[in-house]
């Protein structure tokens, strides 16, 4: 194992090559104010994070990632466009993998820039890849947009392609919300019994908290409404069952979903968009052709990705998680910036697992 | 050393593992003044009786401070996190019979499935402008519960007893608690959630993975897994 002298000097080394690159050094506070990281996650936060508290404060957390702060101060002060780096500890509680460390570094790079997002995803990408050339790492990419554009563009209700983005970030919440609203699951006895009413419900039972009877009445009008909607086509359904299950190397990736899009028009901004990153990755020197792209990448990370996201991983540790990892986050700065909002994409690598990796060669 | 059996200090979980132990020829008794937190063991040499609140003893067969200990699956599980590399289940004792639920008010009446209130939550957030509040004592238990079935905008709220009046004080809007026959839920105007069992629980008893073990001990042990064996 490095020592944490070595770890330091590698992740001051990156941050160095980050500052090269054309970033400002940022720096965050360790504990963090817990609302805006458990507004933002919501409960699932706290299995990952350490929260602590005092009687003044309230509830704080130790910094589980640089991300949110960072996107936090750019929309207090940041100028436009900017280039961040960063580099400290981040506390994870690991209590499904006690063999990995609860306390970490990162370095980061985060590019916040308006004008070409297709460069700046190729950016950040490229010089990621620079910095862990050599180790014996496997890229996966994937776009998040796409899956979200498929969404948004199926031919249902407003209130189920909702539901359905809502849970973009949960696979196994969206299957069976899909599933529903295709008509594949068969509907539960109480539902049946409950559209097989009309009007105003008037029940025998108290009402009682702060969920008021209005609102169960508002929401058995969604569910009658609903079950009025036809379901969801089964060519659509089918096309974007395909394209979540599109895997390959960033060419025929790019084929597939042009087929796919056949049947789902609505992808071809988002494809265009890929197909712009694409080429400004090759024009960065990124071996696109032999990129691995998944377009369901992503999905089960609780970061706020929705567009390009990437990682590298040990292809002979599986166990590790992975060196270097992240993608575009335009959505977070929405909801972290009170009505403003900026394009955003970066990254974060762990200089510890990287040492590893070389001393395990040695 | 002595092997040392921690069994939960008060009321009728006390007396019910006393019993279920005398029944297999182990007896346990409270000794000095009923105030004092010491017992004795007869039917088992080199045995010792540690007398625990019943939510301590996973803490301490964790810290392999006790060999064995009697207490809830719900108490192990919420409280050690991969409690199969830390602890044994050697027996399930019949009784303290507990389900761990997810219970809302009786009239949500468009809420009977998890789905049902992963909707209800998302616009109830919308609504209220804060996240839906569950009420309990049990926070790792239901939010894992939670996350695997994927519901989102809800929130634990932190309650140590007296949980099902949360909802009437406003200050949760459902609750996720130990029942055994539902019937303080409804007498509270609550109602189970069709999949809303988190957790079937019972008195167990346990072995620490991580105390140990002289030969003394494993002497001890084994008689007591032998007294067990045979009454079964």
């Amino acid at each position: 194992m490095a020592v944490r002298s070595q770890i330091q000097a590698r992740a001051a080394m990156l941050r160095l090559r980050f500052e090269a690159a054309g970033a400002q050094v940022v720096d965050t506070p360790l504990l963090q104010p817990a609302d805006t990281l458990l507004d933002l996650y919501g409960e699932d936060i706290r299995a990952r994070a350490y929260v602590t508290s005092d009687a003044l404060r309230g509830e704080q957390m130790l910094r589980p990632d640089f991300t949110v702060p960072v996107v936090e101060a750019h929309m207090r002060h940041g100028a436009e466009p900017a280039r961040y780096t960063y580099s400290g500890e981040v506390f994870r509680r690991q209590e499904h993998f006690p063999d990995r460390p609860n306390e970490y570094l990162q370095v980061g790079y985060e590019v916040f820039e308006r004008d070409d997002a297709a460069a700046a995803d190729a950016e950040v990408f490229a010089l990621f890849a620079l910095q862990v050339r050599g180790l014996p790492l496997r890229a996966a990419t994937g776009d998040i947009g796409i899956l979200m554009a498929a969404v948004e563009g199926l031919n249902t209700t407003e209130k189920r392609k909702a539901a359905l983005m809502r849970h973009i970030w949960r696979p196994r919440r969206f299957r069976s919300l899909l599933d529903r609203f295709a008509g594949r699951t068969p509907m539960p006895e109480s539902r049946r019994k409950l559209l097989s009413t009309e009007g105003d419900l008037t029940g025998s039972a108290v009402e009682l908290g702060k969920r008021r009877a209005a609102e169960v009445q508002a929401r058995v009008e969604a569910l009658r409404a609903d079950a009025k909607a036809p379901p969801i086509a089964e060519h659509e359904l089918l096309a974007l069952e395909a394209l979540m299950a599109v895997r390959e190397t960033v060419p025929f990736a790019t084929e597939q979903m042009r087929d796919i899009a056949v049947d789902l028009p609505q992808i071809i901004p988002a494809l265009d968009r890929l197909d712009a990153r694409t080429a400004a990755m090759k024009a960065r020197g990124v071996d696109v052709d032999n990129l691995d792209f998944e377009a369901s990448y992503g999905r089960t990370s609780m970061e706020y990705y929705d567009g390009f996201v990437f990682g590298f991983y040990a292809e002979a540790r599986p166990d590790l998680p992975p060196v270097a990892s992240g993608g575009r986050y335009d959505a977070l700065t929405r909801r972290l910036g009170q009505g403003e909002e900026i394009p955003a994409v970066g990254g974060v690598l762990r200089p510890d697992l990287m040492l590893q990796l070389e001393e395990a060669r040695k | 050393m002595t092997l040392k059996l921690g069994v939960p200090s008060k009321g009728r979980l006390m007396e019910k593992t006393f019993d279920w132990f005398a029944k297999r020829g182990v007896t346990l008794s409270r000794t000095g003044s009923d105030r004092e937190y010491a017992g004795a063991v007869e039917g088992v040499s080199n045995m010792e009786l540690v007398l625990l609140s019943a939510g301590e003893i996973p803490r301490e067969l964790a810290a392999g401070r006790i060999h064995l200990g009697v207490t809830g699956t719900d108490l192990v599980q919420e409280k050690l996190p991969r409690f199969e590399q830390q602890v044994e289940e050697l027996a399930e004792l019949g009784f303290g019979h507990a389900d761990l639920v997810l219970a809302v008010p009786q009239f949500w009446i468009d809420v009977d499935t998890l789905d049902d209130l992963d909707a209800a939550a998302s616009a109830f957030r919308a609504q209220h402008g804060h996240r839906l509040r569950i009420a309990t004592k049990y926070h790792r238990l239901v939010r894992e519960f939670l996350t695997d079935a994927g519901v989102a905008d809800y929130q634990l709220v932190d309650s140590q007893g007296a949980t099902e009046g949360t909802v009437k004080n406003e200050t949760a809007e459902m609750v996720a608690d130990i029942t055994s026959t539902g019937e303080t839920l409804r007498a509270n105007h609550l109602k189970l959630l069709a999949d809303g069992l988190v957790l079937k629980s019972q008195a167990t008893l346990w072995r620490s993975r991580v105390a140990k073990y002289g030969s003394a001990d494993k002497a001890a042990l084994n008689t007591l897994l032998d007294l067990l064996e045979h009454r079964k």
